[in-house]
């Protein structure tokens, strides 16, 4: 089951590393991770996308919650929030393609914020669904590069 | 006050009600040291090496609950202290390492000595810190020292660069320090503690499972009250002897992969298992999907990481045990009618039978020691003046918590979780300096001890009366143990009959000692050890073949175990 917790963490050296070691000392699997800070300055927001069955999800929050730097755990399970992601991917472009790829931005409500002779670069924002979708198009018309920040997420109203 | 760091660090200290220090100096603590030198009120203990003064602390913290402080210098120090810091962390251990660090300007350039001590020490230390301007320093120490001794306790370790040693500040300790990130629970939820008196007022066959945090929390009182007045019959983990005393007829020992065959069956057979400090280790619960198959299970720890880690608990009630057991406990008040004893006769007379049925036992021969009975005869040499009584990692571990019979709690030191060899002689070192007037017994493999017999030197200059007992059987005989019983008797790399003299070398030092060979003369030796004024190492030759019984293979439920 994929699981997205968000934490408020001191925004100090070696927090990270905390929160890394955590996870590989006991065995959980990181697959998204996101840190910046929060509008105080000491404070950061890490949102981590991991995974597990019901036993290692609680584990993981109360070990998360264990760490002193770590001042709150926040968890979306069974609560309405909204996730978002960024993507950046650069298209091989030529005469045949341009248009193909326009359009694909186009339905996707991409931009295209970088050209060159033979390429576009591409902004997508979205959550998981969009994002893979998009790429899936665009995979068969030649990406020469991405890069994806990793899901940020909070919850709805409150 | 203006001060330099190494100064604000002892005046810290003091605040902190400190009296004794555990460590080796080096170049990089050499301003603390030098500052140590010109006062009176901190006694340092000079150890030979630095995981010695880790286990050293630990035993001065185990036996009395109060922190133990380490100094120690960068480097090669530093990661030294790494076993005895990971020790404390998986037992729970108040500790406060301080470890030398380069000079701010140089970390990170390979300078000699730098080890990245944060970075290797974090996924050991309940926290650290590397403290990298000397105004930050008071505060962090305050910082440690409450973090170390709180919650679920554990070893936090600050890293001081050398120029924030030699920086002056002004000096101002502060009473006390806010962590919006640290807020141990200590009072258990109301209702969730009047729920689980119900349940426990309800249980017919309930069973107490008792933990070192029965012990950190000093709730060792509380867990005998609730005993006694419902007749809840009691059983510890290793980590847990002392917390109920083993003279009792409710006590069924401790349980688990050597634990008794009465706390084995009954954790079987019981219809509610009241966990107290304690974190259903797989040494105890054996094959976890076995485990009090039978059972809801009730559990109290401070720790909520630890509840429903392994096992699904039932009804988790967090906070400090001692508290907890303390509202909890006024609320059997009102089953006055009801005769405890009565009601529990049937599950009583269950665990007396199994208790007949295979006691702990042992086979006597003529021609060799049996180390059980040498444990059972200090056991009752020293019955009326209850010695700390500190084992190694090993079969003779197991056979002290077997045969040696503990009633009070912090007397039993023993490092569970991690298993480090090598610290008990420096962990009875330690419990010694805190406790200068109580008899301070290592019990000790060869192997073992010769993992740690350097402190030979601490015990004589610090004139530390520690009595040693080496039960000597020429093996590492927890693992001959297993390569007998599972690996066809290839006794691969355990045999360890070229062994210094023991009695020679401790004779090297100028400390007494002797050696026992028959039977007849374990008394009288023993007798001759404890009436030693200073300290004694006794090599006490046991049957080399001895094994620890029962015994639970490994990933099996615990109710099969191998007998005598």
């Amino acid at each position: 089951m994929e699981y997205i917790v968000s934490l408020l963490v001191e925004n100090k050296a070696g927090v990270l590393s905390r929160i890394v070691n955590l996870f590989s000392g006991r065995g959980y699997n990181i697959e998204m991770l996101n840190v910046a800070p929060t509008m105080d300055p000491l404070l950061s927001r890490m949102t981590i996308v991991t995974s597990g069955d019901e036993r290692v999800l609680e584990q993981i929050n109360k070990q998360l919650n264990k760490v002193i730097d770590v001042v709150k755990v926040v968890e979306y399970r069974g609560r309405p929030y909204v996730e978002r992601e960024m993507a950046l991917v650069k298209m091989h472009t030529d005469a045949n393609t341009r248009a193909e790829i326009l359009r694909i931005v186009d339905i996707f409500r991409a931009n295209v914020v970088s050209v060159a002779r033979d390429s576009y670069t591409i902004e997508v924002i979205g959550d998981s669904g969009k994002i893979s979708a998009i790429l899936n198009l665009l995979e068969p018309l030649g990406i020469k590069e991405l890069a994806r920040t990793g899901k940020v997420a909070m919850t709805r109203g409150e | 006050m203006r001060l330099n760091g190494a100064n604000i660090l002892l005046e810290s200290l003091k605040r902190e009600g400190v009296k004794h220090i555990f460590g080796i100096p080096g170049g990089a603590v050499i301003n603390v040291f030098d500052e140590l030198y010109k006062q009176k009120d901190l006694e340092f203990i000079l150890t030979r090496r630095e995981d010695g003064a880790t286990f050293a602390a630990e035993g001065y913290a185990r036996s009395t609950g109060k922190v133990g402080v380490v100094f120690v210098t960068s480097g090669p120090a530093a990661t030294n202290t790494v076993t005895g810091i990971a020790n404390a962390y998986m037992d729970s251990v108040p500790i406060v390492v301080f470890t030398g660090q380069v000079p701010t300007n140089l970390i990170g350039n390979d300078a000699f000595q730098e080890a990245d001590t944060t970075g290797i020490t974090r996924p050991c230390t309940k926290h650290n810190f590397l403290v990298k301007h000397v105004e930050d320093l008071a505060e962090t120490i305050k910082k440690a020292f409450y973090i170390a001794s709180t919650g679920r306790p554990g070893p936090v370790l600050i890293d001081l660069p050398k120029d924030v040693q030699v920086n002056e500040t002004e000096f101002n300790y502060p009473k006390s320090v806010f962590i919006r990130g640290y807020n141990p629970t200590y009072h258990g939820n109301p209702r969730q503690i009047k729920k689980v008196a119900q349940i426990i007022a309800k249980a017919k066959k309930p069973l107490l499972y008792v933990g070192g945090g029965a012990i950190s929390s000093e709730a060792h009182e509380e867990v005998y009250k609730l005993a006694k007045k419902l007749s809840i019959p009691v059983f510890t983990t290793l980590m847990g002897i002392g917390a109920f005393p083993e003279t009792d007829e409710l006590s069924l020992g401790m349980a688990g992969m050597h634990g008794t065959y009465r706390a084995n069956m009954a954790i079987q057979h019981c219809d509610l298992l009241i966990s107290i400090g304690a974190r259903f280790d797989d040494r105890v619960t054996g094959k976890l999907s076995d485990f009090a198959p039978c059972a809801s299970i009730v559990h109290i720890d401070i720790d909520p990481a630890s509840i429903s880690k392994n096992v699904k608990v039932d009804y988790p009630i967090v906070g400090d045990a001692k508290l907890i057991l303390q509202e909890m406990l006024p609320l059997f008040d009102g089953y006055e009618d009801r005769n405890w004893e009565e009601m529990r006769k049937p599950w009583l007379e269950m665990i007396e039978n199994w208790k007949n049925e295979h006691k702990l036992a042992y086979i006597r021969d003529e021609k060799t020691i049996k180390p059980q009975y040498v444990l059972e005869k200090l056991y009752q040499l020293t019955q009326d003046i209850y010695p700390i009584v500190a084992s190694d990692v090993g079969q003779h571990q197991m056979w002290v918590a077997q045969f040696y019979t503990f009633t009070k709690a912090r007397t039993h030191l023993s490092a569970g979780g991690l298993g480090p060899m090598g610290f008990g002689f420096p962990a009875a070192l330690g419990a010694q300096v805190a406790n200068p007037d109580r008899m301070v017994i290592n019990i000790t493999g060869d192997g073992s001890f010769q993992m740690s017999m350097q402190e030979l030197a601490t015990i004589v200059e610090f004139k530390l009366p520690v009595k040693v007992v080496i039960l000597n059987n020429g093996f590492l005989g927890m693992v001959r143990q297993w390569q007998q019983l599972f690996f066809g008797r290839r006794y691969a790399g355990t045999d360890i009959s070229v062994q210094p003299d023991f009695v020679k070398l401790a004779q090297s030092y100028g400390v007494d000692t002797f050696r026992l060979e028959e039977e007849k003369d374990v008394e009288e030796g023993l007798r001759k050890m404890l009436s030693c004024k200073g300290a004694c190492v006794m090599d006490v030759r046991i049957s080399p073949e001895e094994n620890v019984y029962p015994m639970v293979p490994a990933g099996a439920p615990i109710s099969h175990m191998l007998l005598v």
